[in-house]
């Protein structure tokens, strides 16, 4: 399960690829492909590591109140699909 | 003759639906087809690329670890490699490790004939690789008829070393044919049985292809049932999502329902020339050379075809159908090797719309062929028995009757 409230981190096996939408996301031990549609969620992903929760990755690139639950429900995505994971504080 | 491309807008939208986005390109492809010889010991009666004998221009070993660091800088993380047959490229097991030892992972496909009990053990320990079996019928006799008397023998003994040496995750790779359609319950079956995965793609008129076309390519009949198989069995099936055409039946198929040709994939050809997708070996969608300044980075970031290809199109008959958001018009090559406008219906159009453009065809229209041939020029062994040709023919007049063709008297 995806918990906003703990710490979280870009997959240790994953790489983030720019691309104009976003970025093409790829873990390198499932061979999974999957794709971040926007530029603040790439933002959010790569710096995922520097927050103590998911919740002020989002806070901290401003990512307005009636979007953030449509941010939540793509960082829950990513977690089950493993390209992100939960780290240790 | 030109490839007269449909009319398009110019601006890349913001947010939206991801395959909007990916009618604008990408800065790298997602994954790209890479034919690394067109030496093959089969002669397939619809090889896509008249695969047969080994090019003398093919790029050396040198030139194909330049092209995967290059893949590797673009972040692009795996290729699909065929040919011809790549195992017959002596270099083969090197250019597959350094593949891997780059971040660019390999999914390769083959007719079995290099894959013994060493080679097996060899891909089960290697990560990062995926093996694809190609077989067209799910018995000999559908089989051979079209890949060459022997060859459902071989594939089955390549799958069947893969399995002993604990593969996991390998394909069958099956080519959808009038003659095969009957079987796809078969392929799962045969697929199960060696742990495998199923891969089924659709036939195009592309290459040797075009000559088998008319008599090989599904019926709509066939279509229709291929598409209800899909939606049953498709999860568990891989497609390519090469039957996207298939989404105007109804239901969008699983996958990618878009042509992809020069914006999420294309094809670098055994001499480094770069064509717009792995269905389109001929000069209209040749892109430019992975030898030329800027290697490939160049050719797909700003080749003029490429940013031609990297828009929705928004003109032609196909935008007016009701259907056109499912299926997108269909397949570009299937349309262009079958002497159809580009911005019209795929041959196969499910809606019927494919039959009567092809029916409406000028008499005199000479359908485009490829500039390029690779196909032997004398017997193979074990040929296709489908064009109703003997299986070798004999070398010389003599060896039929030691008077034949004598003019006596």
């Amino acid at each position: 399960m995806f918990d906003p409230e703990l710490p979280w981190q870009r997959a240790r096996s994953v790489a983030l690829r720019p691309e104009p939408f976003g970025a093409l996301v790829y873990h390198f031990g499932t061979r999974k492909l999957s794709f971040l549609k926007s530029k603040t969620l790439v933002r959010v992903v790569e710096t995922l590591a520097d927050h103590p929760t998911a919740t002020a990755a989002l806070l901290a690139f401003e990512v307005p109140e009636p979007q953030r639950a449509s941010y939540v429900k793509a960082l829950a995505d990513l977690a089950r699909s493993q390209m992100i994971e939960r780290r240790s504080a | 003759m030109t490839a007269v491309l449909p009319s398009r807008p110019a601006e890349r939208p913001t947010g939206g639906r991801l395959i909007d986005q990916f009618e604008y390109g990408l800065d790298a492809p997602i994954c790209l087809t890479w034919e690394l010889t067109y030496a093959c010991n089969l002669a397939c009666v619809h090889c896509l690329s008249s695969s047969g004998r080994r090019d003398p221009r093919e790029l050396s070993t040198a030139e194909a670890e330049a092209v995967i660091d290059e893949l590797q800088r673009m972040q692009v993380f795996y290729v699909n490699v065929g040919g011809g047959e790549p195992t017959v490229r002596p270099d083969f097991w090197h250019l597959l490790d350094y593949a891997i030892g780059h971040d660019v992972g390999v999914k390769f496909s083959t007719n079995g004939v290099k894959l013994d009990k060493a080679r097996a053990a060899q891909l089960a320990r290697t990560d990062y690789v995926d093996v694809q079996i190609s077989l067209d019928g799910a018995t000999a006799e559908v089989n051979d008829r079209v890949r060459g008397t022997g060859s459902f023998a071989t594939a089955t003994k390549a799958l069947e070393n893969l399995a002993e040496a604990g593969m996991k995750d390998f394909k069958v790779s099956v080519v959808v044919t009038r003659e095969n359609a009957g079987q796809l319950d078969e392929f799962k079956a045969l697929t199960d049985s060696y742990g495998a995965q199923l891969r089924i793609t659709r036939l195009r008129p592309s290459g040797r292809g075009a000559d088998v076309w008319e008599q090989l390519h599904p019926t709509m009949a066939q279509q229709k049932d291929l598409y209800s198989w899909l939606l049953a069995n498709g999860d568990n099936v891989l497609t390519g999502d090469s039957f996207f055409h298939l989404s105007a039946f109804g239901e969008a198929l699983p996958g990618l329902n878009l042509c992809g040709a020069g914006r999420v994939v294309c094809l670098i050809d055994p001499v480094g020339d770069v064509y717009a997708c792995p269905f389109a070996i001929h000069e209209n969608f040749l892109a430019g050379n992975v030898r030329s300044p800027g290697g490939f980075q160049q050719v797909w970031q700003n080749s003029e075809l490429f940013a031609d290809l990297r828009n929705p199109q928004t003109g032609g008959a196909c935008t007016k159908c009701q259907h056109f958001d499912s299926c997108r018009g269909g397949c570009m090559a299937a349309k262009f090797f079958t002497g159809l406008p580009l911005d019209g219906p795929d041959p196969e159009c499910v809606q019927g719309y494919g039959e009567s453009a092809l029916a409406a065809r000028d008499t005199e229209l000479v359908t485009p062929r490829s500039h390029l041939d690779h196909s032997h020029t004398g017997p193979v062994r074990g040929q296709p028995t489908l064009l109703g040709m003997p299986a070798i023919p004999p070398a010389k007049i003599c060896d039929e009757s030691p008077l034949a063709g004598l003019q006596l008297g």
